[in-house]
């Protein structure tokens, strides 16, 4: 130890041993702003540089999907005479010659397919009806579990403990099982209903689609009622919410305030997740020939039907194929980043 | 140098670095300690009490690098040991007990089977041996039918219990050195007095050294030795136990002993709290670490760094208002006026 | 815990019923009866073979006759393949996907939890990066396009191979792995931030201040807690394989249990259906059972009321 008491010699100037001022003082304190939770949450989404690029790329699907279809030259059910199994950017002879003669035809970005119809189209259509069916069967689920889980915490006693057995029963029920039994019970019928007037949409969507609705807000709920349900008894119990109860806080201020920003940002990191696995499994049943209707393309409808000319014609496969997974990653990522903002149990 | 000492801390820096910057979590901090003597660090949360007990057996949290300064236990020089030596003296030579007795023990594994773990690891004992000394341990630390105990796993027991048990596997291999990393924070009050009388009965029994981490000065009054006072990462003043209680010399000091409750006065005084906030390690304050929080502020400690002020070989502080020319403004001032918070 | 393992066994059971119950009047919602689609049928012939298969019965007796079959392990014939009862289909197909699907589980889980883990042990490193992107792919792109693909790459284009069949171990490498992908990819990430999350905790600490070699905190006291929520995960994955059987012995035309009956619902072949079915569906509820139980004994904080 170096001993050296007060020879700490230096030029000091005496008026600097006068009283500091207390704005000096706070000068030399820097603190650091206190941000809302949603503004905290956004700004940390914002730097994610993962999750900007994820919701880019949901955008201009969600474009492609729902907008250029809307001007696009060719329909997705259009047969167009002599242009079939064309590979990308290929002209068929006609369209060749009206090229030769100074006309102008619109390309075929991904070819045609066996039945002559544009490709490209269908893939936009393809990916329009699988979008619909995860934003669709996700409203459903969103509508259904957190009412369910809500009621439950709330009612509490025998009330929760059967609810909750319910729910312990449909999760271990094999969801795919389900669907592909209630999908070829309920073609029947629900081709029956087609017929009469103000169910003929039914015909378009097909059968299958609406079977697959009923199971996802049969099944796919119970996740979200449990998390909702452990939210709600955590917050019930919670000291933070106690000490507002104590400090004369209303109970629907409490609702608003406290259990609505601890649940809505997982049920949206949820929601989110939850899309691509209503993508997934229609891609799946689609696939396996029990999904939409024909002519109306999905994904996995398209790719399964590509699965036939896999050697001849591989794009008809890849592309579709492609556009799933670029469409489940987006979500999935997306989702990743908005629990790693917004679920406050995550942050560390 | 210096065999004489058991612990030697010399000149640490130790720095955090964080994706949001540097946080320079120890600066210059010395610390030295016999064997079978008790050091008490003290300090609120942050001002790098538990980072230097951490730092002398290597579990320095990840994005902590040792800048410069050196460590040396029981002559040997920690910070130069490659990790298979350190191995050999954690939890053997060097123990310690962590804050929440809650959540330090494994919850997948019964007590018996986290207790012999490491007197199998250090030393030659059998299974059936180190079962015995088990049951040992835990008669030790005053654990009843310590049988049944070493079957049952951690949630089956209460704080207290388990920090006993936190006790005994730290004492299994009859340490050198017990760092306590508030060992009683997380419990009740009947139970902080239980531990801590535990804690000084087994070092008297076992002469070991004892590093207590607290933030509690109440807590080292009875049991330290010495007292070191930490803030910002800083030792700012530094004495045995009787020094620091009735001359102290930092600000900080004085405002801690100010708060304690005390009951030894018969007058009913109000508690004194030290206004303001803890320092923001990522921009810390340019001079005194504690100018912006004390009463007694003068300009120039906005400025520089106290440099420090031995008043015996024990005691020392880094404070502006120890220099000679605070001394000479304050002898003026008093003898026209009293100061409120003057001297002790 | 008994107390527990008969609740839950209980629950199975009550699962299996439901399960059962719903698949029955499920199947009897179509409209016309089975035999619709055969053609040229005289009402003589349609009354004989309802009269087999019990048709003529009223629907609540159909239903206490076939669920006590299902009590004696009687799932009753195949409508489509005859002279063969719905049990004899499931035993000898059963075995196939049983085979390629364990294997695919025991992959899944090897392969998932150690990459799992060394990701975490890397985390922000190049392996953890690495890892991470595998696993993000790996739930993002659906089973039926990383068979497809497989069998592009390896069996059409490279001819390693063999891509039809079961005819020697190396048609097993493409399957397996088709059905894997997703599961490991999934417990690769479960794995990833369950081990983060325990490296975190204070006991870790402690199990490194008791002076335990890294390899001993990793294996005796990070692994065991880390694990747990892969093993919930079990039974789901369950599910997974099942459902990744029925496309991938589509596509590699193997002779399981899920080609079968991808060919029963092509084939309106309603009692193997519901044969399968149920028969599935307590394979996974029992399994998840298992899972339940097992996950307990691993975790001892978990009580059993």
């Amino acid at each position: 130890m170096a001993k050296n008491p007060i020879s700490f010699q230096m030029d000091l100037d005496p008026a600097d041993f006068l009283p500091a001022t207390e704005e000096e003082k706070q000068s030399q304190v820097i603190m650091r702003d206190s941000i809302s939770f949603w503004k905290d949450g956004f700004r940390r989404l914002r730097k994610n540089k993962v999750a900007m690029v994820s919701l880019a790329v949901i955008i201009i699907i969600m474009i492609f999907a729902f907008i250029v279809p809307q001007f696009y030259p060719y329909s997705y059910d259009m047969q167009i005479k002599g242009a079939n199994n064309l590979a990308p950017m290929q002209f068929s002879a006609a369209e060749q010659a009206i090229i030769d003669a100074g006309g102008s035809v619109f390309p075929h970005f991904f070819g045609t397919d066996s039945m002559g119809r544009d490709y490209a189209i269908r893939i936009m259509v393809g990916t329009q009806i699988s979008l619909l069916v995860g934003l669709i069967a996700t409203a459903i689920i969103l509508c259904i579990g957190p009412l369910y889980g809500a009621i439950a915490a709330y009612a509490g006693g025998w009330v929760d403990l059967l609810m909750m057995r319910i729910v312990d029963i449909i999760y271990t029920i094999p969801d795919v099982l389900l669907i592909i039994l209630l999908s070829f019970a309920l073609d029947g019928p629900l081709k029956a209903l087609a017929t009469v007037p103000g169910f003929t949409w039914i015909q378009t969507v097909g059968t299958n689609m609406i079977s697959i609705f009923i199971v996802f807000a049969l099944l796919y709920w119970v996740n979200m009622a449990r998390m909702v349900r452990s939210q709600v008894l955590t917050i019930k119990q919670s000291d933070y919410v106690t000490a507002a109860r104590a400090l004369g806080v209303k109970t629907s201020t409490i609702i608003r305030k406290h259990l609505m920003t601890n649940c809505i940002g997982t049920l949206i990191v949820c929601a989110t997740l939850q899309i691509p696995s209503a993508i997934f499994t229609e891609s799946f049943l689609s696939f396996l020939g029990l999904g939409v209707a024909v002519p109306l393309p999905s994904l996995g409808s398209l790719a399964s039907a590509g699965l036939n000319g896999l050697y001849t014609y591989p794009y008809l496969l890849f592309i579709p194929a492609a556009v799933i997974s670029l469409i489940i990653l987006s979500f999935n990522l997306l989702g990743d980043g908005l629990r790693d903002a917004f679920d406050p149990k995550m942050k560390k | 140098m210096s065999e004489e000492y058991l612990v030697n801390i010399e000149h640490e820096k130790l720095s955090f670095f964080t994706p949001a910057g540097e946080v320079k979590a120890l600066n210059d901090v010395n610390i030295h300690l016999r064997q079978g003597e008790v050091l008490g660090i003290v300090g609120e949360s942050g001002s790098g009490k538990s980072v230097t007990a951490y730092s002398l057996i290597g579990l320095t949290a990840d994005p902590g690098k040792l800048i410069s300064g050196s460590l040396y236990f029981n002559g040997h020089q920690v910070d130069q040991m490659t990790e298979k030596e350190m191995r050999k003296i954690r939890g053997n030579e060097i123990s310690i007990i962590f804050q929440d007795p809650m959540t330090s023990l494994n919850p997948v594994y019964t007590i018996g089977n986290q207790i012999t773990e490491v007197i199998t690891l250090h030393t030659n004992k059998t299974k059936e041996e180190a079962k015995a000394r088990a049951k040992e341990l835990l008669e030790l630390v005053g654990i009843n039918e310590p049988e049944k105990r070493l079957k049952q796993y951690p949630h089956e027991l209460s704080g207290g219990m388990r920090q006993r048990i936190m006790i005994a596997i730290a004492l299994a291999c009859e340490p050198k050195l017990l760092i306590a990393d508030e060992p009683t924070t997380a419990l009740d009050v009947t139970i902080q007095a239980q531990i801590l009388e535990l804690m000084m009965e087994l070092k008297d029994k076992l002469g070991m050294s004892i590093i207590m981490i607290t933030h509690d000065l109440g807590v080292v009054a009875s049991m330290c030795d010495h007292i070191a006072v930490m803030y910002a990462g800083r030792i700012v003043e530094y004495g045995t136990t009787d020094q620091v209680f009735y001359e102290p010399k930092h600000m900080y000091t004085k405002g801690l002993i100010r708060s304690i409750p005390r009951l030894d006065t018969d007058e009913h005084q109000r508690l004194i709290p030290i206004e303001g906030t803890p320092v923001d390690m990522l921009n810390p304050p340019k001079g005194c670490p504690f100018g912006p929080r004390c009463e007694a502020c003068m300009k120039i400690c906005l400025k520089q760094n106290p440099p420090i002020t031995e008043f015996d070989d024990t005691h020392y502080t880094y404070c502006w208002l120890q220099q000679k020319e605070a001394m000479e403004r304050l002898a003026a001032d008093s003898s026209a006026k009293s100061s409120g918070g003057g001297e002790a | 815990m008994t107390r527990y393992v008969l609740k839950r066994i209980l629950l199975a059971i009550v699962t299996i019923w439901v399960v059962a119950t719903l698949t029955f009047f499920l199947m009897n919602m179509i409209p016309g009866g089975p035999f619709l689609s055969e053609k040229a049928i005289s009402p003589q012939a349609t009354a004989a073979l309802e009269a087999k298969y019990g048709l003529d019965k009223s629907l609540w007796e159909q239903y206490v006759t076939y669920m006590n079959g299902l009590l004696h392990g009687d799932f009753g014939l195949s409508l489509k393949q005859r002279g063969r009862t719905v049990l004899e289909i499931i035993v000898t197909k059963f075995p196939v996907s049983a085979k390629i699907g364990g294997m695919a589980v025991l992959i899944s889980l090897v392969l998932g939890v150690s990459l799992g883990c060394i990701a975490a042990l890397h985390q922000g490193k190049f392996w953890d990066r690495f890892i991470s992107v595998f696993a993000t792919l790996g739930i993002a792109v659906p089973g039926f396009v990383v068979c497809t693909l497989l069998s592009y790459v390896f069996g059409a284009k490279l001819k390693l191979v063999s891509t039809l069949g079961l005819s020697d171990w190396t048609s097993y490498i493409l399957p397996v792995t088709a059905i894997a992908f997703y599961p490991t990819s999934y417990i690769m990430r479960l794995m990833r931030s369950s081990m983060l999350d325990v490296l975190g905790q204070d006991y870790m600490r402690t199990a490194k201040a008791k002076g335990l070699s890294g390899t001993k905190q990793l294996f005796k006291h990070a692994l065991r807690n880390a694990i747990l929520p892969v093993v919930t995960y079990v039974g789901p994955m369950l599910a997974y394989t099942i459902v990744g059987s029925f496309v991938v012995e589509k596509i590699f035309v193997i002779p399981g249990l899920g080609g079968s009956f991808i060919t029963a619902i092509n084939g309106r072949d309603y009692t193997l259906i519901m044969g399968t079915t149920i028969f599935l569906a307590t394979l996974v509820i029992l399994m998840t059972l298992v899972v339940d139980i097992l996950y307990k004994i691993i975790d001892p904080r978990i009580k059993y009321d």
